[in-house]
């Protein structure tokens, strides 16, 4: 066991987020975007583990497992979103379905 | 001890800065996987082990390899070749396997420390979470199920390749349908 300040932890935790949260704002290609919402997913089941490691609890290992559980599910979803996206536009850029091309 | 967390840190920082500036996808995954990897190790120093091996399992196992399998389903082109040559070549793999490398380090530091086990006993093993997730979350594993049999269906349903039989405006219709 650590002896790391909880705060310590938290705030890698919202750094992580932070990065994230900026792949999703900055990159205009889908699948970095997809990724950094995976970043933004594992930053958050951080601040599960260290919350449920500071009191001894396992609930906050058990929510990690839930967030494991819907990132698998979303990024399944998600990629065959993506490839299908790629195979009606030809390009992964996002702003290739806007602008109202139907 | 408490070094090996910031050093895990510095890692995960580093690396997930890498993989939102990278240009090219496949880079980008190399350093996400590193960036898992580290935070496993986080876990493990945190003194959940469990987390930490799922971490590695399912986060840098299973879904960055769905992230592989779908980038190489979309990089089918004549420019593949060229692709696979850049992507052999060390400016690629340079700079992940520098921080892999520091990883195992810690690792075999910790192992060589202390066995492999968590130093003072403390931490949750997997069986204070498998007593704690079947019991008092039993209806959080069972609505985990029933998501994950959702997001195989949904997933099979979006991604089949549509009949190219028809026109185009007949994979068009396609696309709009998916669109809503």
């Amino acid at each position: 066991m650590i002896t790391v300040p909880i705060e310590h932890v938290i705030l890698m935790a919202a750094i992580l987020f932070s990065l994230g949260l900026t792949g999703v704002l900055a990159r205009r290609n889908v699948l970095f975007i997809l990724l950094s919402i995976e970043v933004m997913l594992n930053a958050a089941g951080i601040a599960f583990v260290a919350a449920g490691a500071r009191w001894a609890q396992a609930d906050g290992q058990i929510m990690f497992l839930f967030i494991l559980t819907m990132a698998a599910a979303e990024v399944a979803v998600g990629l065959a979103i993506i490839l299908q996206y790629y195979r009606h536009t030809g390009t992964l850029d996002v702003d290739a379905m806007g602008g109202g091309r139907r | 001890m408490n070094t090996v967390f910031y050093i895990s840190a510095a890692v995960a920082i580093l690396s997930t800065a890498m993989v939102i500036s990278r240009l090219n996808a496949i880079h980008a995954l190399l350093y996400m996987i590193v960036s898992l990897l580290a935070v496993a190790m986080i876990f493990f120093v945190m003194g959940a082990p469990f987390i930490a091996a799922l971490e590695v399992i399912v986060y840098a196992g299973a879904i960055m390899v769905l992230f592989v399998f779908a980038m190489m389903m979309l990089n089918l082109g004549q420019e593949a070749v060229e692709r696979e040559r850049n992507w052999l070549s060390p400016a690629s793999w340079a700079g992940p396997v520098t921080l892999v490398a520091v990883l195992f380090a810690e690792f075999i530091w910790i192992v060589s420390r202390t066995g492999g086990s968590l130093p003072g006993g403390g931490g949750l093993g997997p069986k204070q979470v498998g007593i704690a997730l079947l019991g008092q979350y039993l209806v959080g594993v069972e609505l985990a199920s029933m998501l994950l049999l959702a997001g195989l269906v949904g997933a099979y349903h979006i991604g089949r390749r549509m009949p190219r039989t028809g026109e185009e405006n007949e994979a068009s219709r396609a696309g709009i349908s998916i669109k809503q």
